[in-house]
């Protein structure tokens, strides 16, 4: 369904991705782990035509995306939740939720119904300014956001940054549940015991490379994998 | 103790320095020779008076906060007042309120009136201005260049065209738009201080360049002469400019009176006050509305949503400076005579305090803050030489109480059914 291959990304001088080749298949959980600076984020950023990859092609859906607009990008059936949330915080709940169906206005209630059957929490909190709510609520907004847009592949950056471990928890189920119900989905993750989980398939970029790639429980109990991301 | 002593006698000293430099000593020429003088005794005291004040303001600091903090009140007290919550209360209020100004220069003197007019080109341009500050979140320094530019272009298409108002205003909103698109291209990758930076250099650019130009606009000089509006091709002169031209006494048979012409444009004023606000309230509810508020709250997750901020954010400039067109148009015909020095960075000073003070974002607020802005120093004008001062002093003083503006802006919002 998405498709990297040999992407090159920089920043500058600078190669954060030095050619990196990885795919998402339709209906599945794929996870990229790495360390600090790895260039995880630059990847998904390189997905979102934002800084744009200086070779290598980005296939999603068939469609060969590499050079295309980001605002198209994000507008054919791939939404992110971005690092950090970044929920509209002066706004409501439920304009931030309208900011994520803003160019998919099909079955906008039932999507909404149903964002908020996901989210009982942003239901009670409908009418709450998104600055106000606790960073796992605000957390599940920015997802909430994403698939308001009904995406067929929702792409998370680190969701589990800075939350406390009972909210991971909840938010990692909700991912399972998106999953079931049939979203693929591709995590970037440090909390990678989690991720890989949760995972069928897993990523292990380091240094702007993919170092190993293998199923979610044979990562889990990679020797390499264990001594570097999970603590020996 | 000691400590608070000293700190507050360092404010009442540098006060004292400050304020001497400013209101202690005056230049004056005789003949070739500046001289330096010390002022008036009376200015002196007043100096003196104002450092002790900042004195004890300052020794007691802890007690004026104490009591500032109860002005501020909790969330409560920035909701709207009971009477104006709901929907059908505030279309009742805002009937009566246009209502009250329709009335308004019927019963009141002339002079009232005209500054009235004022106060609404100021609300206009507020309102703009408002668009691109407080909804998109885009600081911009140099709103009064699109003004100028609507001024100019009703004034050159007048002297060399020969259009009436009517014909030029929707130009001069075009041209100005054209503007804030031009500007918005080269500042869109800038924002916070870079912004601002940059479109203060290109509302100097626009004045700068209308005094130089003067083969057409006349340079410093300005253009005169500039007509006022006709009611339907109505003059409202005591004489028909040209051969064939109707006056507005002659054609209803009433003696001429100045005044007519003062409360027609008053009139017509409120008439593209009332416009802006309807079209500005229908744009806030709108897609593009929703978008700018998300703009200012969030580039990247916008970005991620697959809005596009480079169309946004040239919405915002475009339609905020489509506004000051046609403020900057009616300001031309009213004043009958514009020249550069009506332009100057001070005016966008303005126009800028008025967005603040009266809340970003908030329509009502910056009409509250517009008239505050325009009335207060009419009403003061014995003070003009502080007026400056004041109006820093009224900055601080909303800083500190009022941080969010006079009437921050409430959304409109939508419920859900809920079950």
């Amino acid at each position: 369904m998405l498709t990297l291959e040999k992407v090159h990304t920089h920043y500058g001088p600078i190669e954060a991705l030095k050619g990196v080749s990885l795919n998402v298949e339709k209906g599945e959980i794929v996870t990229l782990i790495g360390a600090n600076g790895a260039g995880k984020s630059t990847l998904l950023m390189t997905v979102c035509g934002d800084p744009r990859a200086s070779s290598g092609t980005i296939t999603w859906k068939g469609e060969d995306i590499t050079q295309k607009e980001t605002a198209k990008i994000m507008r054919s059936g791939l939404a992110v939740v971005p690092e950090g949330r970044r929920v509209f915080s002066a706004v409501t709940v439920e304009e931030n939720l309208s900011m994520g169906g803003f160019f998919n206005k099909t079955n906008y209630d039932e999507r909404m119904e149903h964002v908020l059957e996901l989210f009982p929490r942003l239901k009670e909190r409908y009418a709450q300014r998104a600055g106000t709510m606790s960073g796992g609520e605000q957390q599940m907004l920015a997802i909430g956001r994403a698939l308001m847009s009904n995406p067929e592949l929702l792409i998370l950056d680190e969701p589990s940054l800075g939350l406390a471990p009972i909210i991971i928890n909840q938010i990692f189920d909700i991912i399972h549940t998106l999953r079931e119900e049939g979203t693929t989905i591709f995590l970037v993750e440090q909390n990678a015991n989690q991720a890989l989980r949760l995972a069928d398939r897993g990523y292990v970029l380091e240094h702007g490379k993919i170092v190993l790639e293998d199923s979610g429980d044979n990562l889990l109990v990679n020797e390499d994998v264990r001594k570097a991301y999970l603590g020996g | 103790m000691q400590s608070r002593f000293s700190s507050a006698a360092l404010a009442a000293g540098v006060t004292l320095i400050l304020g001497f430099m400013v209101l202690g000593i005056s230049f004056s020429v005789e003949g070739v020779v500046p001289t330096l003088e010390v002022s008036e005794s009376h200015k002196i005291i007043g100096l003196l008076i104002g450092a002790g004040l900042v004195f004890l303001l300052q020794y007691f600091r802890a007690e004026v906060s104490k009591v500032t903090a109860k002005m501020k009140g909790d969330g409560q007290a920035h909701e709207l007042p009971s009477f104006m919550r709901t929907e059908k209360q505030q279309r009742v209020l805002a009937f009566w309120a246009v209502g009250a100004l329709l009335l308004f220069p019927f019963l009141s003197s002339r002079g009232a009136v005209d500054i009235a007019t004022l106060t609404l080109i100021y609300v206009m341009l507020g309102l703009g201005l408002n668009v691109v500050v407080g909804l998109a979140g885009l600081l911009d320094l140099g709103y009064v260049g699109f003004y100028a530019v609507g001024a100019y272009s009703y004034a050159l298409l007048n002297l060399y065209f020969d259009m009436s108002f009517w014909m030029a205003l929707p130009i001069a909103g075009g041209l100005a738009a054209l503007f804030g698109y031009l500007l918005g291209f080269p500042v869109l990758r800038l924002r916070g201080d870079y912004l601002a930076i940059v479109t203060l250099g290109f509302g100097e650019i626009i004045r700068i360049l209308l005094n130089n130009w003067t083969e057409l606009t006349g340079g410093p000089n300005g253009i005169a002469r500039i007509p006022k509006p006709t009611l339907f091709g109505l003059e409202f002169n005591r004489r028909p400019s040209e051969e064939g031209a109707t006056t507005f006494h002659d054609f209803f048979g009433i003696s001429y009176s100045s005044e007519y012409k003062v409360i027609f444009l008053y009139l017509m004023a409120l008439l593209l006050v009332l416009l802006t606000i309807y079209v500005i309230r229908r744009l806030v509810r709108m897609p593009i509305g929703r978008a700018w508020e998300a703009l200012r709250e969030d580039d990247i997750a916008c970005r991620s949503l697959g809005l596009n901020p480079t169309n946004i954010k040239l919405g915002a400039f475009t339609i905020g400076a489509s506004f000051a067109g046609f403020a900057g148009s009616f300001f031309a015909a009213r004043q009958g005579f514009i020249s550069p020095e009506s332009f100057t960075f001070i005016e966008s000073a303005i126009i800028l305090a008025i967005v603040v003070l009266g809340g970003m974002g908030s329509q009502l607020g910056v009409v509250l803050a517009a008239c505050a802005m325009t009335i207060l120093p009419e009403m003061a004008r014995e003070f003009d030489e502080y007026r400056m001062l004041l109006f820093g002093l009224m900055m601080v003083l909303m800083m500190i109480w009022r941080p969010q503006g006079l009437l921050p802006m409430k959304r409109p919002h939508l419920e859900l059914k809920r079950d």
